[in-house]
């Protein structure tokens, strides 16, 4: 799986999980959380819909360094490939 | 019989706009049964009737604004007999704000109301758009797409989208105004005080940590169920705090019904409530939350969380705020707020170390309690806090 396309089922879920949230505009290296205003269930809800999309499971301790669009589309492709 | 109002869904309501009826003249309901759903500032409320009976007549239509405590439908109760429909037409004044032509055929748009935006910008007819979101609420991808396949290299310039501004305008300003009411009155009514207290969290993470170690990302649990359980617990050591000031007296309320406070991304905030925290485990408590918060940010609420909650509490660390004082929601009579947890210096029997800590508020009501009784309460949270068993 590319990184577009692991980018584009992230956009899918948050546009599922914060509809109103404007993520066309998130900068690859921006701190996701506040650029697109979405808190801890958010974000945990994010993490389940990629485990459920690509069976990636993400453990509590790296929670912490998934902020960007750049580390956890990174993150997941080293999982998967 | 009895007459089915509209119900006060907060102190801060006036009016709503009923949106669809779940029911029709014949049909039988029971207690908690969702009979219709009703628009308001704070997004698409379901309301539930709380008797067994038998729907008998229906009076305001959908599509028609309503005040609080007009009459909406009459339902014939199970426990007494039923009286003529000429009667009760007669009894039945239904208070109409205002009427906007709706047909029965007119089926709701449900969208975000950045969609709605896009959509008016773009020039999307709404009802040509299929809807991928939380109950085929339409997003706004589904109108850009919507927008691609129509027209891809035509735009309708900003000037001609005023028809639809102001529906924006409308949901902003009316959640505003409805904010404003209640913690004007909340201001105006209830002499607050403050208490806070520094809570050492790092053992009580550490056993999260350990927690969710043990559990599938799907059952992972938040620290903020951990702070909801807590106050539920703390709730039963001073139920003062759990109730209500209505009519010059304090009601303390036997049941714990934590109102947890969910902002919204388009502006504003809704509290609704998780009934009976306190026998709650925080597995459920979890479960609750997720419903609650999906629920709320999709605009799908019910009325009795809307307007049960005992007490309100507010986190505010994910945002990096370290204290928060809180303006009781009225007729609430306290308010616990959280702050981020976050590495402090800390000392303790004469050492100094660094410690997770968090600062938990209470917002008082002063005509209730008084600082001891809040004081005891935030010492019971830090108790519950570093108890994990307990909670």
């Amino acid at each position: 799986m590319t990184n577009e396309q692991i980018k584009g089922i992230i956009f899918k879920l948050l546009g599922k999980i914060a509809p109103e949230a404007d993520f066309d505009a998130l900068l690859p290296d921006e701190n996701m959380r506040k650029a697109l205003d979405i808190d801890s269930f958010d974000f945990l809800n994010l993490f389940i819909g990629l485990n459920d999309e690509l069976g990636v499971e993400i453990p509590e301790s790296d929670y912490g360094r998934l902020n960007t669009l750049t580390n956890i589309v990174d993150y997941i492709s080293e999982r998967l490939n | 019989m009895a007459e089915f109002r509209m119900p006060s869904l907060g102190a801060d309501m006036e009016e709503a706009t009923l949106v669809e009826w779940k029911v029709k003249p014949g049909d039988r309901v029971k207690s908690g049964d969702i009979i219709a759903e009703v628009e308001t500032d704070k997004g698409i409320i379901e309301i539930e009737v709380f008797e067994d009976g038998m729907v008998e007549q229906i009076l305001v239509q959908p599509g028609e604004k309503v005040a609080v405590g007009s009459v909406l439908a009459i339902i014939r109760s199970d426990a007494k007999p039923a009286a003529p429909a000429v009667e009760a037409s007669k009894t039945a004044e239904t208070k109409k704000v205002s009427t906007k032509s709706t047909t029965t055929d007119e089926k709701r748009i449900r969208i975000s109301p950045l969609a709605r935006n896009v959509a008016a910008d773009l020039g999307v007819d709404l009802s040509t758009v299929k809807g991928t979101g939380p109950h085929g609420a339409i997003n706004r991808l589904d109108v850009e797409q919507a927008a691609k396949k129509k027209e891809p290299a035509k735009k309708v310039p900003p000037a001609q989208t005023t028809e639809s501004k102001p529906q924006k305008t409308d949901f902003q300003a009316g959640m505003r105004k409805a904010i404003a009411l209640a913690m004007s009155r909340s201001n105006r009514e209830i002499p607050h005080y403050y208490l806070e207290t520094r809570i050492d969290m790092t053992n009580t993470l550490r056993w999260l940590e350990e927690q969710n170690q043990k559990r599938s990302i799907k059952e992972r649990i938040l620290p903020a169920v951990l702070l909801i359980k807590a106050v539920a617990r703390a709730l039963g050591d001073v139920p003062e705090l759990n109730g209500y000031w209505i009519d010059d007296r304090h009601q303390p309320q036997e049941a714990v019904h934590i109102g947890f406070a969910i902002s919204l991304r388009r502006g504003g905030l809704v509290t609704p409530a998780i009934h009976n925290a306190d026998i709650m485990g925080l597995d459920e408590i979890m479960e609750a939350l997720r419903d609650l918060i999906m629920r709320t940010r999709a605009g799908r609420l019910r009325s009795s969380e809307m307007t049960d909650s005992t007490i309100t509490v507010t986190s505010l660390g994910d945002l990096g705020v370290e204290k928060v004082y809180g303006v009781i929601y009225p007729p609430q009579v306290a308010l616990a707020g959280f702050g981020k947890i976050m590495e402090q210096p800390w000392a303790e029997n004469g050492m100094l170390g660094i410690r997770q800590v968090m600062t938990a508020t209470l917002a008082g009501d002063h005509r209730a309690t008084d600082g001891h009784r809040g004081a005891q309460f935030l010492d019971a949270v830090s108790h519950y806090l570093k108890e994990t068993a307990k909670l």
